[in-house]
C-alpha cells in the first residue's frame, strides 16, 4: 500500500467537492431524462449529448430492454464523467476519460473493450478498488444514497463485499493459496453480519451450495489448488454473493476458464441476477459473450464510452466506428468463409507449387497411435498414471493446417510436444518427412529441430527480456551457425519486415512492444531457419481480438509465401474455423473426431463436438448482423 | 510423509558426515599440529624434550597414516567420543556441553530479537502510507547487513555502558549482561530478514488474492496480517533456517568482543592453538544444529502452506 494513499484522498477531496457540485447539475439533467422516460416509454438512456458534447458517445433512444420481470425505475449505479489516472515514472497517463455508465438492477450491463481501453479500470474505479498508483481524478459514482467517489476508506469498506461484490478475471489466483475456501467465504460473513466463527462456517458452505458448487461441504474444507478452475470461480462467485449484494461486478470472469465451463459459469451468474434481483456489470474484452448475456452494452476505447445502448441495438446498427471494427474483427462471429476461403486457394496454391515435384502423397507429419503417460504422485498403493495422450494418430501434408482442438487437459499441447519430441511418447510413432523420428537423439534431433519450430502462448513470456528484438529473432540462427554476423542481421531485417514490423524494431527490448507486435516478433523468430512445420500453441489467446485477426491473416500469408505446414493447438474454435484446413478434436488425450475443417463446424458427428460449437459464445444471436457488417 | 522424514534425516547424517570429514582434510592441511604449537610454546620459555614430543604425538596419534587418524577419529565421533583437547586435557563433549548454555542462551535471544525486529520492520515498511517513512525503514537493513558485527558491538558499549552504565560491558552474569551481545548477534540476522519479508510482503500484495480480500471489505491492516503475511513468511522462513549457522559463527565474534564465555571463545581458543579434537567437535556440533534447525523448518512448511503437503507426499513416494 502507497506512500501515496493517504495524501491522494486528501489532495483529491477538493476535486471531489467540485464534483459533486456539477453532480447536483447532472441529476437535474437525469430527471428531465427520467421524464422523458415516462413519457416514450422506455427512453431511460441519457441524453448523452448534452452532458458530454464532446465524447462522440453515440446514445440511443427507443430502448427495448430486455430485462425479466418488473421493469426497474431508477438505475442501481449511476457514473457519471469519471475520470481515472496512472502516475508512472513517466509522468500521468489517463486510463479512463469522462464515462458514464449505468447499471440496473435485474440486468446484465456489459463493457465490452480491448486491453487498455479502461474497461477493468473502470469496473475497479467503483469501489476505489485502484491499484496504488491509480487516482480517481473526477466524476461521481451514485450508488443507492451515496456517491463511492467521495466516501471515506472506512465507509467504503462496508460497501465492498456487503453492497458490491467483484468476481474477479483469474480465478487460479485470486483466492488466498493457504487459506479453506470455506474460510475465504465465511470471511466475508464475518466482516458484513452478525455471524460467528461457527455460524459463519455453516452459512458459508450454503453460499457456495447456491454458487453452485458440488460437494459444497467438502470442497469448503479444501484449500484452493485442490480444486479445478471452474471450481474456483464458483467459490468466488460464492465470495461476491455471500452477503447479498446488491451489485456485482464481474471483471472478465471466464476468461481463463475452457469454453464449455465458461458457458455453465455466465449461466449460473445471469440467473443469480435474475432471481434476487442484482444488477450485474459484466467487464469482457468478448463481444459474443456480451452479446449473450448482455441487455445493456457498453463500448469502451481509449479511455472512452464511445458507443452504449441495448444490446441488440448496439449489434444491429452499430453506430461508431470503432464498434463496427470490433464486430468485424471478433472471431466468434466472423463466418466461416471469411479468411478460410482465402487461406484454402492460397495454400492450395502452394501445395502445387511445392510438392508437385516431390510427390503430394508424402506428408510432413505422420503420428502413429502416439501414447504419454506421466507418473503421478502415488498416495501409498503403488505408482499411478495419467494417460495424458492416448492413441493419437493424424497426418500433416506440406503447406497445411491441421488444428488440435481441446479443452485444458486434453492432451493437444503434450502431443505437440511428443511430435516435436520434447517429450518422449510412451508406445507409438512420431514420421517427420517420411524418417521415424521417435527415438532420434544427437544430429539426427538436432536436425529435427532446424526444421521444426514453436510459436508459444504468452508473447509476454516467451521473448527473452533483455534480448534485443534482433538478437531474439537471430538466435536460432546463431545456434545453428547459420551465416555471419552481418547475414544475420540482413536476414532478421527480411524476417522483421515479413511479419509487417519496420526494422526500427531491431533495437528495442520486447517490453517496449505491445502484445501483438510480440507475436509477430515470436513467429519471426520461428520462421529465421525457414522450417518445415511451424507448431504454434494457442498463438493468438493472449491477443486482443483486433490483433488475434490480424495475426491469423499474417500467419495465413506466411504459409502461401513460404509452404510452411502448421500444427495449430487452440481450445478455441472460433480461432481454428479461420485458419485450418483439418481439424483433429481432442478430449481426455483421445481424437473424438477429425476431418476437413469446412464439414466439421457444418456437419459435427460427435456429440462434445457439438457442445464444444454451441458453447462458443455469440454464435447464434450475432451472425446476421456480422454477416451484414463483413460483406 | 515418513517417507519424507526418514529422507530428510538420511540427506541430514549426510551432511554431518561431509562437514566433519571437511573440516578433518582442513586441520589436516595446515601445517604442524597441537602438540608442535604447545612445544613451540614451550620452546620460547624454555626446554622441550624432543622425545616428550614424540611421545605426546605417539599419544594422540598424530605420528600415523591420515587415513588411519581419519577413520579411529571418525569411528569414536560416531559413537559421541571426540577425544580429550590437546590443550587442556578435558574431554571435548565435556568442554562443549560446558560453554553450551551461555551460547544458546545469547544465540536463542539473537534469534528472538532478530524475528521480532527485523519481522516488525517489514511489516511497518509495507504497511506504513508514508513514502518517506517507508523509505527510511527500507534503507535500516542494508545497512544492518554491511556493517561489520563487531564494530556494532563496540558501540553498544561505548554508549550504553560506558556513557549510559544502563548494561555491563562484558561478563555473563545476568539477563543484564545478555542484552547488549544479544542485540549485537541480532543487528545483521534481523536485517536478512527484513529484507526477505519485506520483499515477499510486496509482492504477497500485489498478488490477485489480496484484491479479493480488498473487495470484501476487509480493512488494510486484515488484508496485510491475515491474507499477506501468511503467503510471504515461506521466504523469510527459509532465511531464518539458514541464519542459525550464522548465529553461531557469529558468536565466535560477539563472545570475543563482550569477552563472554560460550563456545565462540573456545572456538575461537582451539583455532588458536590447532586443538584439532575440540575444532572438530565444535564442527560436527554446529552441522548438527545447522541440519536439525533446516529439518525443522522444512517440516514447518506444510503448516504454513498447505500447497507444500502434496510436494512433500510426491517426494516421499519416490523414495
Amino acid at each position: 500500500m502507497p506512500g501515496t494513499g493517504e495524501r491522494r484522498e486528501d489532495g483529491t477531496s477538493g476535486t471531489h467537492d467540485e464534483a459533486a457540485g456539477t453532480r447536483i447539475g447532472t441529476r437535474g439533467v437525469h430527471d428531465r431524462a427520467g421524464g422523458t422516460h415516462v413519457g416514450t416509454g422506455g427512453v431511460h438512456d441519457r441524453p448523452t449529448g448534452t452532458h458530454h458534447a464532446t465524447n462522440g458517445v453515440h446514445g440511443r433512444a427507443g430502448d427495448r430492454r430486455a430485462g425479466s420481470g418488473h421493469p426497474p425505475t431508477a438505475p442501481l449505479l449511476e457514473i457519471r464523467g469519471l475520470s481515472v489516472s496512472y502516475r508512472t515514472r513517466g509522468g500521468t497517463v489517463a486510463a479512463v476519460r469522462g464515462v458514464d455508465l449505468d447499471v440496473w438492477p435485474g440486468q446484465v450491463t456489459a463493457v465490452v473493450g480491448e486491453s487498455g481501453s479502461g474497461k477493468s479500470t473502470t469496473a475497479h474505479a467503483i469501489t476505489r478498488l485502484l491499484p496504488d498508483n491509480g487516482v480517481l481524478e473526477a466524476g461521481t459514482v451514485r450508488f443507492g444514497r451515496h456517491d463511492l467517489a467521495t466516501l471515506s476508506e472506512p465507509e467504503l469498506r462496508a460497501v465492498r463485499g456487503a453492497r458490491i461484490g467483484l468476481v474477479p478475471q483469474d480465478p487460479t489466483v485470486s483466492l488466498n493459496p493457504v487459506k479453506r475456501v470455506g474460510e475465504q467465504v465465511a470471511e466475508v460473513l464475518r466482516l458484513h453480519t452478525k455471524a460467528t466463527r461457527r455460524s459463519a462456517a455453516a452459512e458459508a458452505v450454503a453460499v457456495l451450495e447456491r454458487a453452485g458448487l458440488p460437494d459444497a461441504a467438502v470442497r469448503a474444507r479444501q484449500y484452493p489448488h485442490e480444486l479445478s478452475g471452474g471450481m474456483r470461480q464458483r467459490a468466488l462467485i460464492a465470495v461476491a454473493i455471500a452477503a447479498g449484494p446488491e451489485l456485482i461486478i464481474a471483471d472478465e470472469p471466464t476468461s481463463a476458464l475452457d469454453v464449455t465451463v465458461q458457458r455453465v459459469i455466465l449461466d449460473h451468474l445471469q440467473r443469480l441476477a435474475e432471481e434476487s434481483g442484482t444488477g450485474i456489470l459484466l467487464v469482457t474484452h468478448d463481444l459474443g459473450v456480451a452479446a449473450d448475456r448482455a441487455q445493456r452494452l457498453v463500448v469502451m476505447s481509449r479511455g472512452r464510452v464511445v458507443e452504449a445502448g441495448p444490446t441488440r441495438d448496439v449489434l444491429a446498427d452499430p453506430q461508431d466506428p470503432y464498434t463496427r471494427h470490433l464486430l468485424a474483427s471478433a472471431p466468434s462471429l466472423a463466418s466461416a468463409r471469411r479468411r478460410p476461403t482465402a487461406t484454402v486457394r492460397t495454400a492450395d496454391t502452394a501445395d502445387t507449387a511445392d510438392t508437385a515435384p516431390a510427390g503430394a502423397a508424402a506428408p510432413l507429419v505422420e503420428a502413429r497411435n502416439l501414447v504419454k503417460e506421466f507418473r503421478l504422485p502415488g498416495s501409498g498403493d503403488g505408482p499411478r498414471t495419467l494417460r495424458a495422450v492416448d492413441d493419437v494418430s493424424f497426418t500433416l501434408g506440406r503447406g497445411r493446417t491441421l488444428a488440435l482442438v481441446g479443452e485444458s487437459g486434453s492432451g493437444k499441447s503434450t502431443t505437440a510436444r511428443l511430435v516435436l519430441r520434447l517429450a518422449d511418447a510412451t508406445s507409438g510413432r512420431v514420421l517427420f518427412d517420411g524418417t521415424d523420428v521417435t527415438a532420434a537423439g544427437g544430429a539426427r534431433a538436432r536436425e529435427l529441430r532446424r526444421r521444426s519450430q514453436l510459436v508459444y502462448q504468452n508473447p509476454y513470456a516467451s521473448l527473452d527480456p533483455r534480448f534485443s528484438v534482433g538478437e531474439v529473432v537471430v538466435e536460432p540462427l546463431r545456434a545453428f551457425k547459420v551465416g555471419d554476423r552481418r547475414s544475420r542481421l540482413a536476414r532478421a531485417r527480411d524476417l522483421l519486415d515479413r511479419v509487417a514490423l519496420p526494422a526500427s524494431v531491431l533495437e528495442r527490448r520486447p517490453a517496449e512492444l505491445s502484445g501483438g507486435q510480440r507475436q509477430r516478433v515470436a513467429i519471426a523468430r520461428a520462421l529465421a531457419l525457414s522450417p518445415d512445420l511451424v507448431v504454434c500453441d494457442e498463438p493468438v489467446s493472449a491477443l486482443d481480438v483486433s490483433v488475434q485477426a490480424q495475426v491469423l491473416e499474417l500467419l495465413a500469408e506466411l504459409q502461401a509465401d513460404t509452404g510452411v505446414a502448421y500444427l495449430f493447438i487452440s481450445h478455441d474454435l472460433a480461432v481454428v474455423r479461420q485458419i485450418a484446413h483439418e481439424v483433429a478434436v481432442m478430449r481426455a488425450g483421445r481424437v473424438v473426431e477429425s476431418g476437413p475443417a469446412e464439414d466439421l463446424f457444418a456437419r459435427p458427428r460427435h456429440a462434445y463436438t457439438r457442445e464444444l460449437l454451441a458453447a462458443i459464445p455469440g454464435g447464434h444471436v450475432l451472425s446476421p448482423a456480422a454477416a451484414t457488417i463483413t460483406n | 510423509m515418513r517417507g519424507y522424514v526418514i529422507k530428510r534425516l538420511a540427506q541430514a547424517a549426510g551432511v554431518l558426515w561431509a562437514a566433519y570429514t571437511v573440516a578433518f582434510l582442513v586441520l589436516d592441511y595446515l601445517p604442524g599440529d597441537p602438540v608442535t604449537a604447545m612445544a613451540g610454546a614451550g620452546m620460547e620459555s624454555g626446554q622441550v624434550d624432543p622425545r616428550q614430543i614424540a611421545a605426546l604425538r605417539h599419544e594422540y596419534g598424530f605420528d600415523q597414516p591420515v587415513l588411519t587418524q581419519y577413520t579411529q577419529y571418525l569411528g569414536r565421533a560416531v559413537r559421541g567420543d571426540f577425544g580429550d583437547s590437546v590443550a587442556t586435557g578435558r574431554p571435548v563433549t565435556s568442554t562443549l556441553a560446558d560453554a553450551l548454555p551461555q551460547t544458546l542462551q545469547l544465540t536463542a535471544s539473537a534469534l528472538l530479537l532478530a524475528v521480532v525486529l527485523g519481522g516488525g520492520l517489514a511489516v511497518a515498511a509495507t504497511y506504513t502510507t508514508r513514502r518517506w517513512l517507508r523509505q527510511f525503514l527500507l534503507s535500516l537493513p542494508p545497512l544492518g547487513v554491511s556493517v561489520p558485527t563487531f564494530w556494532v558491538g563496540l558501540l553498544l558499549v561505548e554508549s550504553f555502558s560506558f556513557r549510559l552504565r544502563w548494561f555491563p560491558a562484558f561478563g555473563n552474569d545476568g539477563p543484564r549482561a545478555l542484552v547488549l551481545p544479544a542485540l549485537t548477534l541480532a543487528v545483521p540476522t534481523g536485517a536478512q530478514i527484513a529484507q526477505v519479508l519485506a520483499k515477499s510482503l510486496f509482492t504477497a500484495l500485489d498478488q490477485a488474492y489480496v484484491e479479493t480480500a480488498r473487495a470484501k471489505g476487509a480493512g488494510r491492516w486484515r488484508v496485510h496480517l491475515r491474507h499477506a503475511l501468511r503467503n510471504a513468511s515461506l521466504p523469510a522462513l527459509t532465511v531464518v533456517g539458514l541464519l542459525v549457522g550464522q548465529l553461531i559463527a557469529g558468536s565466535v565474534v560477539v563472545e570475543t568482543v563482550f569477552s563472554r564465555d560460550g563456545l565462540g571463545r573456545v572456538t575461537a581458543a582451539a583455532v588458536t592453538a590447532q586443538d584439532i579434537p575440540v575444532v572438530q567437535g565444535v564442527v560436527a556440533f554446529g552441522a548438527l544444529i545447522f541440519v536439525t534447525t533446516n529439518l525443522v523448518v522444512d517440516l514447518v512448511y506444510p503448516l504454513l502452506d498447505p500447497r507444500i503437503v502434496v510436494a512433500a507426499g510426491g517426494r516421499a513416494s519416490a523414495v
